[in-house]
């Protein structure tokens, strides 16, 4: 017996470490990925690279042999158009779908749903931006009589597509997690379908719905090959959306494997990613501020 | 008497389940009924009947006829004023996750009422009636989840009454709040029975003694009997189950 309970406290201890090993080494790959990159751009950033311009000058010219520009300002501005755009789809529609799949829905409808919904999520994203590139395309030269169909539009619509999974999925859990009782009560004090999902639902969840709008916006920010191929490639300021831009994340793409390593080219490249790590951090710093100000309320 | 609520020959199927066989009694205008029984027989079933939230429950199905004041409540178009005719108070105390102000504004402002002033007063009196109104009067914006048991069951009451219901369910209310507090409930129920009629479904044979004029015995779906408390807690009620029920012989 003395043994067996010895035995035990070992095995425990073994388990603990695995368990802790576990959760610390999530910190210790994001710590590593930001060091790598970190690492790989540090150089250019410090000695060379003017950051003022770099991050006000729409020029784009790095391969240039006369007059070289590293300015992002094009690509953020890029990024920045198709995310808010596709935020502009997603948003209600994701919100949308998950409240009507989670308080309108039958229980067999809603199975289906979820399962249609999860396998929108599980489409590559190769696939979306060749849908982009092919049907899309199409479509809005033929509805906007434009002369090119790869656009902030179609970026924006694709990355949506890609998103909306997202957003239902977490929010319908979310709304999932308001219990029943909240329900019960607000109908039973006389409130009308919508007057319980406004007043009482969005309120009670709206942390978890936050989270999915979050995690939506990441998706969108972070996607890379859809938006390469939807978006038409090419740096400019857009003007509306039916102009062709680049963004961040296309960029890294398309022109790490030309850059020869460890040129300023090349830094400047992983400089970019530096900048998107930021970006993403911001807007999770932001949204757990935003979190807890709800939460302390 | 004047009936206020007639109930007749009502039969509630959960799936292959009955829950109510077939049960008619009346409720008076102005009197606290009570309705005992064990758990699972049937009690909280009537109540969700009376409001028709039964509705929201898949697979239910119901037989019979409710009226109220004559009306029979299934050809009722507008489910939600009849929602309004009618307080509930549920086991558990549901503050909804809203300032205290706002948790009993929210039926009143569901029904259109828009005005700051009345809106301020009618929150202030239902929280007089329901005996919470000295302990949060100084912090009605804090979150209503934020109070203690009993605090938030009182604050269920406040807001069943602040649509100004003509009838009030109590569910078994008394089941997470302590005896102290129970007391002060009762009290605040004794004071409303002139304004409306009350409903009082509970676990507690004595508290039915104490609070009702009436009271309903009711076993596994069925009403086994239904009379004044005197009858009902006397020494030779009509049926000789009532009184082992009442006397504690089982259940």
């Amino acid at each position: 017996m003395i043994n067996r309970s010895r035995l035990e406290s070992v095995t425990e201890r073994i388990i603990e470490g695995i368990i802790r090993f576990c959760g610390f080494s999530a910190i210790l790959f994001v710590f590593g990925i930001f060091f790598f990159v970190f690492r790989e751009g540090s150089g250019f950033l410090f000695s060379g690279l003017d950051i003022g311009q770099f991050l006000t000058s729409p020029e784009w010219f790095p391969t240039s042999v006369s007059n070289k520009r590293y300015g992002v300002l094009a690509l953020l501005a890029g990024t920045a158009s198709v995310t808010a755009l596709s935020m502009a789809i997603a948003v209600p529609f994701g919100l949308g779908a998950a409240i009507f799949v989670s308080e309108f829905c039958g229980p067999k409808l809603k199975e289906t749903f979820k399962i249609v919904i999860e396998l929108l999520a599980a489409i590559p994203s190769v696939v979306w931006g060749f849908i982009g590139l092919t049907v899309m395309n199409g479509v809005i030269i033929d509805l906007f009589d434009a002369p090119i169909g790869l656009t902030v539009l179609n970026g924006g619509i694709i990355l949506a597509l890609m998103s909306v999974p997202i957003i239902v999925s977490i929010g319908e859990d979310a709304l999932k997690a308001v219990p029943d009782s909240y329900r019960e009560a607000a109908e039973a004090l006389g409130a009308t379908r919508w007057q319980v999902i406004y007043r009482v639902l969005l309120p009670a969840g709206k942390n978890g719905l936050l989270a999915a709008v979050l995690l939506g916006i990441g998706r969108a920010v972070g996607e890379t090959m859809a938006v390469l191929m939807a978006t038409g490639h090419s740096v400019q300021f857009p003007s509306n959306i039916l102009d062709s831009v680049r963004t961040l994340t296309a960029t890294i793409a398309a022109e790490l494997g030309e850059a020869p390593v460890g040129s300023d080219h090349y830094q400047v490249l992983f400089i970019i990613g530096i900048l998107l790590f930021t970006i993403t951090f911001i807007v999770n710093l932001a949204s757990d501020l935003v979190v807890k100000g709800i939460r302390n309320k | 008497m004047a009936k206020k609520i007639e109930i007749s020959n009502l039969r509630v199927r959960y799936g292959q389940k009955e829950a109510l066989k077939g049960v008619s009694f009346d409720v008076h205008k102005n009197e606290i009924l009570g309705v005992v029984g064990p758990a699972q027989s049937g009690k909280t079933t009537l109540l969700k009947v009376i409001n028709r939230t039964i509705e929201f429950i898949p697979g239910a199905r119901v037989e019979g006829t409710v009226t109220i004041d004559g009306d029979n409540i299934q050809s009722i178009k507008n489910v939600n004023e009849l929602r309004r005719k009618i307080g509930m108070v549920f086991p558990l105390p549901v503050g909804l996750p809203l300032s205290i102000y706002d948790n009993v504004a929210f039926a009143p402002r569901a029904a259109g009422l828009r005005d700051k002033s009345k809106l301020d007063e009618l929150v202030e009196r239902c929280l007089i009636q329901s005996a919470l109104w000295d302990e949060v009067k100084d912090r009605l914006d804090s979150l209503g989840t934020k109070l203690s048991g009993g605090q938030q069951q009182r604050l269920t009451i406040a807001r069943a009454l602040s649509h100004q219901p003509e009838i009030l369910c109590l569910d078994e209310f008394s089941i997470a709040v302590d005896p102290v507090t129970t007391m002060r409930i009762e009290d605040v129920l004794k004071e409303l029975r002139s304004e409306v009629t009350i409903i009082l479904v509970t676990n507690l044979v004595q508290q039915a003694r104490r609070l009702c004029n009436r009271t309903a015995f009711i076993l596994n779906g069925d009403l086994i009997e239904i009379d004044s408390n005197e009858v009902m807690f006397s020494d030779n009620p009509a049926q000789k189950m009532t009184y082992d029920y009442v006397h504690g012989n089982f259940g």
